[in-house]
């Protein structure tokens, strides 16, 4: 700097260049911002020196929706659009919100179908964001390998109800139709299917030696960081902290399956880069598989519409529940008055909370870094904007 | 620690501070803590070697009517892995409360997002703006007196 100072930069025609910090917009419009999310970054040079995000460009008034529903089931099309690419997590976890408030018991089929549903979800998601973390840093191809997989899993969801976004499946109490004949059995090819491309994708992207190079030691988020912002999920556990809602506050049948957790160890790099965000989805693709392979072998027969209930009027308290999205801990607070529309819901997104950390991460790397951070949080601005 | 220890901690620690406390009959165990002290509450919550609730899950604006706001905080310890839930009542004539940006870095956003949908002021926070509205929106929408205006920037709002 001092040199810069006594020595200014001089263009050919004699002309003194300034050198001071300058504020630049990244996004709302920006392909690596993953949909509109702004980032005011101060940078000198190619320094970042602060990040402020901006977020709100999406919001949809979810919560003051939802008050003005005429009960409680409307609401759940409206939480099919919070997380857009995980629908099934976003839907489930608001009827055990509601269902805690009604003290609903589900039957045992329905709880089976709710955890096929979630992981197949888990797994489509993950796809999506390893597919553009790929893209985020350059790489093409592992991004067409994702979709192709990915489609596969729309399929069965489309088999089951009939949409491949969003869903309105899972209903407060149930789900909405039983699952379709042949349904287990395509789940179980898919399955056979996918176990092996998982190892094709680490071999196309996750140990490629540039990949390594832009993501390893890149946005470090140290442990006690990531706890004091409440931050979940992947971006927890890439952080070393092996935390999972499933296994650590289990909810609905996670109790019986055999998997694991997997954390990030910092195999390429320091603990909580962005390699290791990666590797803990990469990792939980397996588990997930692990999961759904046990669930489709166990799941009982049984009506799936028997605990539905016809008039839904919860007595009046407040409850909040969490589980565990593709992001993180998604988490539901309903208030209710006594009445047949909530009072009062607020979702605790999961990419919200996970998003307030990024200035803490960014702050003196590169800006193509910051790209590569952006992504391996993993936002849906759907679920940040509400 | 059960919800009923930790209240009873809270109370000896605090004394008058704790307003109301309801373990059973309710979906979640919840101690009411006057709007003063919730960032001693707050620290204490989280200091206490045998509390030590170093998770914010997550931090709610409620309009509880009849002229009263509320902020419900809810904790967790990932080391003791047990859970409170945190009540505050604010009067709307005067919405101030001690932020508590300064104890859970993740009540930041959190409180920010209760500002805007509310308008309580969360007195020591370090960046009190508007989060999800515009900055110029007129008033707090989730407040349940709030009446949508007719027009918001020259447009007409129910197009």
């Amino acid at each position: 700097m001092n040199d810069l100072l006594t020595h200014p930069l001089k263009t050919s025609t004699g002309r003194t260049i300034r050198s001071e910090e300058m504020i630049i917009n990244m996004g709302p419009q920006h392909p690596s911002t993953h949909g509109v999310l702004r980032l005011e970054i101060v940078v000198d040079g190619e320094i970042v020196v602060d990040v402020i995000p901006h977020v709100g460009y999406l919001h949809r008034c979810f919560e003051k929706h939802c008050e003005s529903m005429t009960n409680y089931q409307q609401v759940i099309p409206y939480c099919d659009r919070l997380d857009y690419i995980a629908s099934m997590n976003m839907d489930w976890a608001y009827c055990l919100a509601a269902e805690k408030l009604l003290a609903i018991q589900v039957p045992e089929r329905v709880q089976y179908i709710r955890v096929i549903m979630a992981e197949l979800q888990r797994i489509a998601s993950h796809l999506i964001a390893l597919g553009t973390y790929g893209l985020d840093v350059g790489a093409f191809t592992p991004f067409l390998f994702m979709f192709r997989d990915r489609e596969r899993i729309l399929d069965l969801f489309e088999m089951t109800c009939g949409a491949r976004l969003l869903y309105n499946y899972i209903w407060i109490g149930g789900v909405s139709h039983d699952l379709p004949p042949g349904f287990v059995d395509k789940a179980k090819a898919f399955c056979k299917y996918f176990r092996p491309n998982i190892k094709e994708f680490n071999d196309l992207l996750t140990y490629n030696e540039i990949f390594i190079k832009r993501t390893a030691n890149v946005g470090v988020l140290p442990k006690d960081v990531a706890i004091a912002y409440a931050c979940s999920g992947p971006m927890l556990r890439g952080s070393g902290v092996s935390f999972d809602l499933r296994k650590d506050d289990p909810y609905s049948i996670y109790d019986r399956f055999e998997w694991s957790v997997p954390v990030g160890k910092g195999e390429v790099g320091t603990i909580g880069d962005c390699w290791d965000r990666y590797m803990v989805r990469m990792r939980e693709m397996t588990e997930s598989l692990n999961i759904l392979e046990q669930a489709l072998a166990q799941i009982p027969d049984g009506d799936v519409a028997s605990a539905i209930p016809k008039r839904i009027r919860p007595n009046a308290g407040d409850a909040y529940v969490r589980s565990e999205s593709p992001r993180g801990e998604i988490g539901f607070y309903i208030v209710s008055d006594g009445s047949g529309t909530p009072y009062r819901v607020k979702a605790r997104s999961p990419a919200f909370v996970n998003l307030s950390v990024t200035p803490e991460i960014c702050r003196g790397s590169m800006i193509a870094d910051l790209v590569a951070i952006v992504g391996s949080v993993d936002i849906v601005l759907g679920e940040v904007d509400r | 620690m059960t919800p009923l220890e930790i209240t009873d901690r809270l109370k000896a620690k605090l004394g008058d501070k704790v307003v109301d406390a309801k373990i059973d009959g309710v979906p979640d165990p919840f101690v009411k803590i006057a709007p003063g002290a919730i960032l001693d509450a707050a620290l204490l919550l989280r200091n206490d070697a045998e509390m030590e609730f170093d998770f914010l899950m997550c931090l709610s604006g409620v309009d509880n009517g009849k002229g009263i706001l509320g902020v419900v905080y809810h904790l967790y310890s990932m080391t003791n892995r047990h859970k409170i839930t945190v009540k505050i009542d604010i009067p709307v004539a005067e919405p101030a409360v001690p932020s508590v940006s300064s104890v859970w870095a993740g009540a930041d956003w959190h409180e920010r997002e209760a500002f805007d949908m509310f308008g309580m002021t969360f007195t020591g926070h370090p960046d009190h703006r508007r989060i999800l509205l515009p900055e110029d929106y007129p008033g707090h929408p989730l407040r349940k007196d709030f009446k949508v205006p007719e027009f918001y920037q020259g447009m007409k709002v129910p197009y």
